[in-house]
């Protein structure tokens, strides 16, 4: 939208501080006073503190548990194992991903770190003291870590709870280890596609197992009323409403009598998706005790047991015409899900959104294919600001691009000029079915190609390649990724049955001031502030005076919570649909007021203006009095509106992101130089938040590329499981970055916005990917599995014989 | 293991308490005092969202022990609005991270506001380079520091000002 | 996270320390900056009964000349290190040093004694100490004895010091006039311990170098005196030829446990990479 040139309706916009305003923050007064409300912070009367048993083996039977010991211990009251959840049927509990997982291990565990007894005591010394007090004896079982070697026959069987079960929630089961294959394209024509190709590359990507590793670990205090029958959950939770559902199926209390409650959450990246048996046995104990209960998990304890991210075995293949124009993709994947598949995916979809594998390019014929494995790891797969898998899907079609490319000496970016949908392709149907909504990817790699002098940095690189006393190896990594967010259509995607639209209610008050809530949480993207400046350009309200509030299950109307970049493109759009509907009241109020008919009224900015005389005026403030007195002969008092919003499609955010880096031939180290990153989430509801969105996804993907690693011994012992050994970059790490955007609004959204945080970091890994081999690349190098640490890089540099 | 009598100045109000001598300092002001502003983050030493202002120093609180603080003044971020100089509501660090959009979940800002607010007396006039070495001790994961970066120049900016002003 | 209990004392003296160690015996353990000791703590690998807290003693704190010697109190911290301007006069390469180690609210509280005594290969200060010939002086129930660096660190955990004694303070030969010096320290990230780090103290006269001081850290279970590497460069001008052969010589004493930073391949090149950059900055500080 422009800005209007009138310099007193400039001033009234300003004054809302609406949609596309670079206004402060409407939270950060608590934050920067220290009186943030997160789970830890919180402290009820009689609260007891829960700690937990863990297993130190990958794979081992229960022999024995002696809680005797622990029961001595001073302050503790209760040690619970699965033999107290089993009456209740909660020992083990259904997942997201129509699987089961166990809450506390019953006879047997699977993963190291595994949950086996919970202790409560008066306060958390005690706690942790009892937990060491618990003996348990194991009998070790045969380990195994590899997703090839499960799936082998004669594999040592994981899951012997599903012994004899030959098909899962996502289809046949062809092996004790595996979980479901699942697929999406056209295998005939894309294989027609490979057998007549004059070109075809082929390509093993692994992308290793991350954990998003918020700074906040995960925890809860539950709280059951035994007189009222009422239980209330402070909880870190990105979906509040879908832990209240859960929670009410598993207990069998109403869902009107459980109230969860996600207060202030030190940071989410998926990690706070799924239910946890932490969760479950907190929620037990405080049934059985009659007390509230905390539980707050250590980061050990966080890295080792919780949602981790990735763990895609990939194999892709590229057909191609000899002058780079993608004739067919195929890729094949084994997904390692660990003990349990906990994935937080639509149920549809088990590889979540894996298949806008073909990304930024018009290619006629692909084919994908996931099958998912057991392991004697921790379960899950979807998280960290992944969009449901879109992180393995862009590293996929992004290095197999520059795999083409360097097979047929093209530049990485004139290949993908070639292969572009073009901007009057879109809406755009993909070869797995997807939609396109908008996009011109064209425009935003020569704005990025421009900014950078890529020929500059061309002539650069062959001049120090050409330079055998240079003591770097120079490196361009270039990436233009497609995401795909905003989950989703209710017919396509759902959580537990529940279709992911979103939801959101407006009140407006007789002096001119509202309250908005919805049924997203934010947890850090600054909701308070962006969705109020939504409804102020809606409604001619200042953004300063809209309270939002999110996260408490008892008021705020039902929503599917916050992950995958959901929260603009759908609560987003309920927030402007809610607004738009008092508008159509307010202008209804208004015409009454100034005795004309609707049609006669104009809107501008702030209020209506009688067509053609806009001294006869009513503002949004008066209409807002007016709608508690004096509206038209049958119409309701009150200014408000609820809408829950089922979006069309998802919205299609998009990027070209450049880095360029600088290796040390003698030890290694990877120098970030330069990382210039243009993206486009179409319309831009505030650019400093959209900035600092950016700024951390991509600080995120620097983790991730250059050394975060989950490492497993053969015993399943994860090594590196403190921030010691976790890779989280200090200020003197993390590069420089540099932010640009194009916009191109999304059509079938409500204000053309498609959500942005995860874009960062889905695109920015494999550009460090990209540059990191690019500086090999002149020595055949065709991939590097990440994380490009210095060890890994020097590695590469001896065997490519140019190691200092 | 008998408890021992502390008696420790904290945000200038002096507080005698009995504790455990394992009592950490980051559980002594979040559980006793209930100042919750510094967070936990982990347990080895590494995150600084617990740093607090021990006797004129940053001190990750939770690798300090609160027997260890008997006779000491702690300063946490609930105190550090009185701090501010020219009367204000809020001291120039926590404008600038305001100011400058240095902080999204908030869980780490009170250790870095406590910590900027103690490099700005060690290092008046600080580089870019020097703020990323004297911050180094304060992991964030959402805003990938840029910004925090520009609240410091910001707040060391306004209190040069102040400096000059009250001079 | 949470650490077993234990009884706390804090005495104000070195004699009362002393007598307090020889009471409790090994059911104790001397506190000093506790960011080793309160880890292993929290984490439950070590559990001691008692804590010996020694940050209430003044006599273990401050920096001081003597003589020729600067003499540095064992409780003085890494950012005392930094600041001191005697320090920096006399011993840059410690005040230097300390920088890179740890973080800065860890440095408020990290002690120059604790990094010597502990017996951490992964410590810092040992190479540091070897290379400026610096010479620990302890203090137990037998008197006051002077152990020197190069020879204190007998293996992981495990130092000359006796289970009686504590460590009072380090004294250290002041650096004379065109000394150069340097410590390169690889490092995955701000704060963490060394893939491989090189300490070098050179000084070079009528084009030769006359001394050589060279040592390692983390690439072997104590810090490493590299003998040979000297000699590697004495008596001759520094030559890429000279410093290669330097390099080569301390990769040869190097013994490093494998692990997330680096095979025994890569350490072991570390090593050599560390100790050709130390002392390149070395002799570019010669005066």
């Amino acid at each position: 939208m422009n800005a209007p040139t009138d310099p007193t309706l400039l001033e009234r916009k300003d004054a809302l501080q609406g949609l596309g305003d670079s206004r402060l923050r409407k939270e950060d007064a608590r934050f920067i006073q220290g009186k943030g409300n997160y789970v830890d912070d919180i402290k009820l009367p009689g609260m007891l503190h829960m700690d937990i048993v863990r297993s130190p083996y990958a794979h081992a039977r229960i022999k024995s548990l002696d809680k005797s010991a622990a029961l001595k211990v001073p302050g503790v009251i209760a040690v619970l194992t699965a033999d107290d959840l089993k009456p209740l049927k909660l020992h083990w509990m259904p997942t997201l991903a129509g699987d089961v997982a166990a809450v506390l291990a019953d006879g047997k565990v699977h993963f190291q770190m595994q949950e086996v007894a919970v202790v409560i005591a008066e306060d958390r010394y005690a706690a942790a003291d009892g937990v060491e007090a618990v003996v348990v004896e194991y009998e070790e079982l045969p380990v195994v870590i590899d997703p090839y070697a499960a799936l082998e026959p004669g594999a040592t069987v994981i899951r012997e709870d599903l012994a004899g079960k030959t098909s899962g929630a996502h289809g046949a089961r062809e092996h004790p280890n595996h979980i479901f294959t699942w697929d999406a394209g056209d295998a005939s024509a894309t294989n027609a596609a490979f057998a007549t190709a004059p070109v075809t590359v082929k390509q093993h990507l692994f992308y290793p197992r991350v954990h998003p590793c918020p700074l906040e670990t995960c925890g809860c205090v539950a709280s059951f009323d035994p007189v009222r029958g009422e239980l209330v959950t402070y909880m870190t939770s990105q979906a509040p409403h879908v832990v209240r559902t859960v929670v009410s199926l598993l207990s069998g209390i109403p869902e009107s009598k459980v109230r969860i409650v996600s207060p202030d959450i030190g940071g989410g990246f998926g990690n706070k998706v799924g239910v946890y048996p932490g969760y479950v046995c907190a929620i037990v104990a405080s049934i059985v005790l009659g007390k509230p209960v905390k539980w707050i998990e250590d980061r050990v304890e966080n890295i080792s047991s919780t949602a981790f991210a990735r763990d895609y075995h990939m194999d892709g293949e590229i057909a191609a015409t000899p002058d780079g124009k993608i004739l067919g993709l195929r890729v094949h994947v084994i997904a390692d899900h660990g003990a349990f598949d906990a994935c937080a995916d639509p149920t549809k979809f088990p590889a979540g959104m894996f298949h806008i594998c073909s990304g930024s390019y018009d290619i006629p014929a692909a084919y994908c294919q996931v099958k998912g494995v057991y392991t004697n790891k921790a379960p899950g797969g979807v998280a960290y600001r992944c969009s449901f898998r879109v992180t393995e899907a862009v590293y996929l079609v992004e290095r197999m691009v520059d795999v083409l490319a360097q097979k047929l000496g093209l530049d990485k970016a004139e290949i993908r000029r070639r292969n572009f949908i073009r901007k009057e392709q879109f809406p755009y149907k993909s070869p797995f079915g997807f939609e396109y909504d908008s996009g011109d990817y064209a425009t935003a790699l020569e704005k990025v190609l421009t900014a950078v002098d890529y020929t500059a940095l061309r002539a650069e690189q062959a001049a120090k390649r050409a330079d055998p006393h240079c003591p770097t190896l120079m490196g361009i990594g270039l990436v233009s990724f497609t995401e795909v967010v905003g989950a989703g259509p209710s017919k396509m995607c759902d959580i537990l049955g529940v279709g992911m639209f979103d939801s959101c209610e407006i009140r407006v008050h007789p002096t001119g001031s509202a309250i908005a809530r919805m049924g997203t949480i934010s947890t850090g993207q600054a909701h308070a502030t962006t969705y109020a400046q939504i409804i102020a350009t809606e409604l001619g309200i200042p953004s300063e005076v809209i309270q939002v509030e999110e996260g408490d299950t008892s008021t705020a109307p039902y929503g599917l919570g916050t992950y995958g970049s959901r929260s603009t493109p759908v609560a987003g759009a309920a927030i402007a649909l809610a607004a738009r509907k008092i508008h159509a009241k307010a202008k209804k109020i208004a015409a009454h007021l100034l005795e004309v008919g609707e049609n006669d009224l104009d809107w501008e900015i702030d209020r209506f203006n009688v067509k053609g005389d806009a001294s006869r005026h009513k503002t949004m403030k008066d209409i807002c009095w007016a709608a508690y007195n004096n509206v038209p002969a049958g119409m309701e008092m009150g200014l408000e509106a609820v809408h829950y919003y089922d979006p069309p499609n998802f919205t299609y955010p998009f990027g070209i992101y450049l880095c360029v880096v600088d290796i040390d031939r003698g030890t290694g180290e990877t120098r970030v130089r330069r990382f210039y990153a243009l993206d486009d989430c179409g319309t831009r509801i505030n650019p400093m938040v959209i900035e600092g969105q950016i700024h951390g996804g991509l600080t995120e993907g620097f983790a991730v590329a250059m050394g975060q690693q989950m490492p497993f011994d053969a015993q399943g012992n994860l090594l590196g499981n403190t921030l010691m050994d976790y890779f989280v970059p200090t200020f003197v790490e993390t590069p420089h970055w540099e932010t640009d955007h194009t916009v191109t609004p999304s059509p079938h959204h409500p204000i053309g916005a498609k959500g942005v945080a995860e874009s960062p970091h889905v695109g920015s890994i494999p550009t460090f990917t990209s540059a990191v081999v690019d500086a090999f690349a002149h020595l055949g190098v065709t991939h590097m599995t990440m994380p490009h640490t210095s060890w890994r890089v020097w590695q590469q540099l001896q065997a490519s014989g140019v190691a200092l | 293991m008998a408890k021992k009598l502390i008696s420790v100045k904290v945000n200038g109000r002096v507080q005698d308490k009995a504790v455990e001598p394992r009592t950490l300092l980051i559980h002594f002001l979040r559980e006793e005092l209930n100042l919750t502003g510094a967070h936990i983050g982990c347990e080895t030493s590494h995150c600084g969202a617990c740093t607090v202002d021990v006797d004129g120093h940053s001190v990750k609180a939770c690798t300090h022990l609160a027997v260890q603080c008997d006779g000491s003044e702690v300063l946490t971020v609930e105190g550090l609005a009185s701090l501010a100089k020219d009367g204000g509501v809020l001291h120039a660090v926590q404008e600038g991270f305001y100011k400058e959009h240095g902080l999204q979940c908030g869980f780490c800002t009170p250790g870095m506001l406590i910590r900027a607010y103690r490099f700005l007396q060690e290092n008046p006039s600080p580089s870019e380079t020097e703020i990323r070495a004297g911050m180094a001790g304060n992991l964030c994961r959402c805003t990938g520091y840029q910004n925090i970066v520009k609240a410091v120049q910001y707040a060391a900016a306004k209190l040069q000002q102040t400096e000059k002003v009250t001079a | 996270m949470i650490p077993p209990a234990f009884d706390y004392h804090a005495p104000r003296s070195v004699g009362e320390a002393l007598s307090l160690l020889g009471t409790l015996g090994s059911d104790a353990k001397l506190l000093a900056g506790g960011h080793s000791l309160l880890p292993m703590m929290k984490l439950r690998f070590a559990q001691p009964a008692h804590l010996i807290d020694l940050n209430r003693i003044p006599a273990l704190r401050g920096i001081r000349d003597d003589g020729g010697d600067v003499v540095i109190g064992a409780m003085t911290v890494e950012n005392e290190l930094i600041a001191s301007p005697l320090l920096r006069a006399k011993l840059p390469l410690l005040a230097e040093a300390a920088k890179l180690i740890a973080d800065p609210q860890v440095r408020n509280r990290g002690t120059i004694g604790g990094d010597l005594a502990h017996g951490d290969p992964a410590n810092d200060h040992p190479a540091l100490a070897i290379a400026l010939d610096a010479t620990l002086v302890l203090e137990g129930p037998r008197g006051r004895r002077g152990v020197k660096a190069d020879g204190f660190f007998v293996g992981p955990y495990a130092t000359a010091l006796a289970d009686d004694e504590i460590l009072v303070e380090i004294r250290v030969p002041a650096l004379p006039n065109g000394t150069g010096w340097a410590y390169e320290k690889l490092k995955r990230k701000t704060g963490d311990w060394a893939t491989a780090a090189a300490a070098v103290v050179l000084r070079q006269a009528g084009g030769k170098v006359t001394h050589a001081r060279i040592a390692l850290t983390n690439v072997g279970p104590t810090a490493l005196r590299a003998t040979d590497a000297e000699k590697a460069l004495l008596g001759q001008p520094l030559s890429d030829a000279s410093i290669a052969a330097a390099a080569t010589a301390a990769r040869a004493v190097t013994d490093p446990a494998a692990d997330l930073r680096g095979d025994v391949a890569y350490k072991t090149a570390m090593a050599g990479q560390m100790v050709q950059r130390a002392i390149r900055a070395a002799a570019a500080r010669c005066a």
